[in-house]
């Protein structure tokens, strides 16, 4: 116990010394809590549409302004030619086409029916899909104006229509921020917990005083708490420093308790320790330990479902994202802070993460050799 | 427990195909201060990389301290010091705090610590530098603060892996002069050198050339042998013979 209360000091003074590691520890989740979650917006807007406009009735420009009005489509283009709207596809400067025929409104007065057409820029999939879905709906929208415009009396209209009326459990502004910061405070404590300790202790094997150690009594379990306690209250402070941000920043307060988060953090850190303990077990210089996580990084992030759901992936993947400890604490803190769960409904997560933790450093122990 | 530090029989070590170490059989005294002679790659290292335990033999027999260094070599630890070739003592810590590191590491006391702290910091001349982060000091005093930190938890046996490469020889004569008080003190020490005055300072000298050990004797000894006026031409006439070049 005393040696590794030498070993403690020891690595906190270091810590505390270097101005490097303090940087990381503030400016790091700062930057990415405060810039991140902007730009990782999934909803489509601005949306750039080109309209081709043979009639140049007041049903077509009715139409037109009803699209625009929505907000999410900017009309870059208004012209009489489709080649010249394919050219601004073609440059980008157009993402969708829609094409109004010369005879729109003559044949929807005389014959109660007419065409659109669409063209879609679809090298964004996300963006066609769901940029042709808002004009769609727009467009059946200003249907059925024309149509209750056109019959006097809806209720004896032989056109049934079901309406949908839908409420947003947990997030009931769909708040896409709500759903990413807790998302990123994740990665955050992920990348410093995994990456601070396979740097720190490759380092000591690269200046040589890694072997100064081996060569002394030292018990190999109080040499690895000695390195992961360290980074495991370190890592505890940059989540509360994302935490803070994200309650100040983003006004986002978790529902569930503080202690639930944190007794899973504090589980889920060791497992994150141990896996860094571990990359640093393999690797012999800094940049091969920044080149294994930062590889392992990449996986982890893409397959956690912190960008795209999980349950839309092929069954192989789904394999993937389940032997990945981020996926378990990404789906816990959505749980905890969007809908209150407790320790009680995230049982099964906290079990498994904390079999990563075991395995991860108990793999760690085994492969560390104080004799080679 | 015998007059014999290490006891060294037959030890090997195999490294795929290559043999670093080739069936080496020796003797160290307690009390006595061993040069470990050898060009670059003749083995050297290794050899002492397995005798402090940080490197399993592939075969042979040694104790250490009267211990095995295969089933016993946490032991061997709490006896030796180990001071290696790369510089191994924390740059970003003062003086004072890798003393008490390293100490507190071995079991010291924290009153043995404190007060013996202060001794060797005076015998240093780096009282005035207790404070100081050790990369803010020149290379020689690293090199004897490395050492006495080596030795701070009284080991019966150091192990040093050539101490004063790199040092001015000033600094080399007063490292000899701290290596001369370990051992009046009762420390055995062991020693790998390429400087051949420091192999005279010796009690005995062993030289390595291809893994193996080629000559073992006092300086004295072995300037008869090999009918030379100097260690210098001692080794030069036995480490011409190596076909391994070095590495």
């Amino acid at each position: 116990m005393r040696t590794l209360r030498f070993l403690l000091q020891k690595e906190f003074r270091q810590i505390f010394r270097d101005p490097g590691i303090l940087r990381l520890i503030f400016v790091m989740p700062v930057m990415q809590l405060m810039v991140l979650p902007w730009a990782a917006d999934y909803e489509i807007k601005n949306i750039k549409l080109a309209v081709i406009d043979h009639d140049h009735s007041s049903y077509s420009r009715n139409l037109v302004s009803k699209v625009t009005a929505s907000g999410y489509f900017i009309l870059t283009d208004y012209t009489g030619s489709y080649a010249g709207a394919m050219e601004r596809i073609e440059h980008d400067k157009a993402d969708i086409i829609l094409e109004i025929p010369a005879s729109f409104e003559r044949q929807l007065v005389k014959e109660n029916e007419s065409k659109l057409f669409l063209a879609v820029n679809a090298i964004n999939g996300v963006k066609a899909g769901l940029g042709s879905a808002y004009l769609r709906s727009i467009i059946q929208d200003y249907n059925r104006e024309v149509r209750t415009e056109w019959i006097q009396f809806p209720r004896f209209s032989p056109e049934t229509s079901i309406e949908i009326t839908s409420s947003n459990w947990f997030n009931p502004l769909m708040e896409y921020k709500a759903f990413m910061v807790p998302g990123m405070l994740v990665l955050l404590l992920t990348m410093v917990g995994a990456n601070l300790t396979a740097i720190n202790i490759v380092k000591e094997k690269e200046i040589g005083t890694i072997e100064q150690i081996n060569v002394t009594p030292v018990r190999k379990v109080h040499f690895i708490l000695g390195k992961l306690l360290p980074f495991w209250v370190l890592g505890l402070l940059v989540f509360t420093v994302g935490f803070v941000i994200a309650r100040y920043f983003y006004g986002i307060v978790p529902v569930g308790s503080l202690f639930t988060i944190y007794a899973f953090a504090g589980i889920y850190l060791f497992a994150v320790l141990g896996l860094g303990l571990l990359i640093s077990t393999y690797a012999n210089t800094q940049q091969q330990a920044m080149l294994i996580s930062f590889f392992l990084m990449m996986i982890f992030v893409l397959m956690s479902g912190l960008y795209t759901s999980i349950d839309s992936m092929p069954d192989w993947a789904k394999a993937i994202t389940r032997a990945n400890p981020v996926t378990y604490f990404i789906r816990v803190i959505r749980m905890v802070v969007l809908k209150g769960s407790g320790l009680g409904d995230i049982r099964g997560e906290l079990l498994t993460v904390g079999g990563f933790a075991l395995v991860l450093n108990g793999w760690a122990v085994l492969n560390y050799h104080k004799r080679s | 427990m015998s007059d014999k530090v290490i006891i060294a029989e037959k030890l090997t070590k195999r490294f795929g195909d290559f043999t670093a170490v080739d069936a080496i059989s020796f003797e160290v005294n307690r009390g006595e201060i061993f040069g470990f002679l050898g060009a670059n790659g003749a083995g050297k290292t290794t050899a002492m990389r397995m005798l402090s335990g940080l490197s399993m033999p592939t075969s042979g027999k040694a104790t250490v301290a009267g211990f095995d260094v295969y089933r016993e070599n946490e032991k061997i630890k709490r006896n030796i010091g180990y001071m290696s070739q790369k510089f191994s003592l924390y740059e970003d810590l003062t003086v004072r705090e890798n003393i008490r590191f390293y100490a507190g590491i071995y079991g010291k006391s924290s009153s043995f610590i404190r007060e013996k702290t202060g001794i060797v910091l005076k015998e240093l001349h780096l009282s005035g530098e207790a404070d100081k982060l050790v990369k803010s000091l020149p290379l020689g005093w690293k090199q004897k603060l490395a050492f006495s930190v080596a030795i701070f938890h009284e080991p019966r046996l150091v192990f040093l892996d050539e101490p004063t490469g790199g040092v001015d020889p000033v600094t080399r004569r007063e490292f000899w002069n701290l290596i001369y008080e370990a051992a009046a003190s009762g420390i055995t020490v062991f020693v790998t050198t390429h400087y051949m005055d420091e192999a005279e300072y010796c009690n005995r000298v062993s030289i390595m050339v291809d893994g193996r050990i080629d000559a073992l004797d006092t300086p004295g000894g072995l300037k008869k042998t090999f009918n030379a006026v100097s260690m210098d031409e001692v080794f030069l006439k036995l480490a011409r013979k190596a076909v391994r070049t070095a590495d």
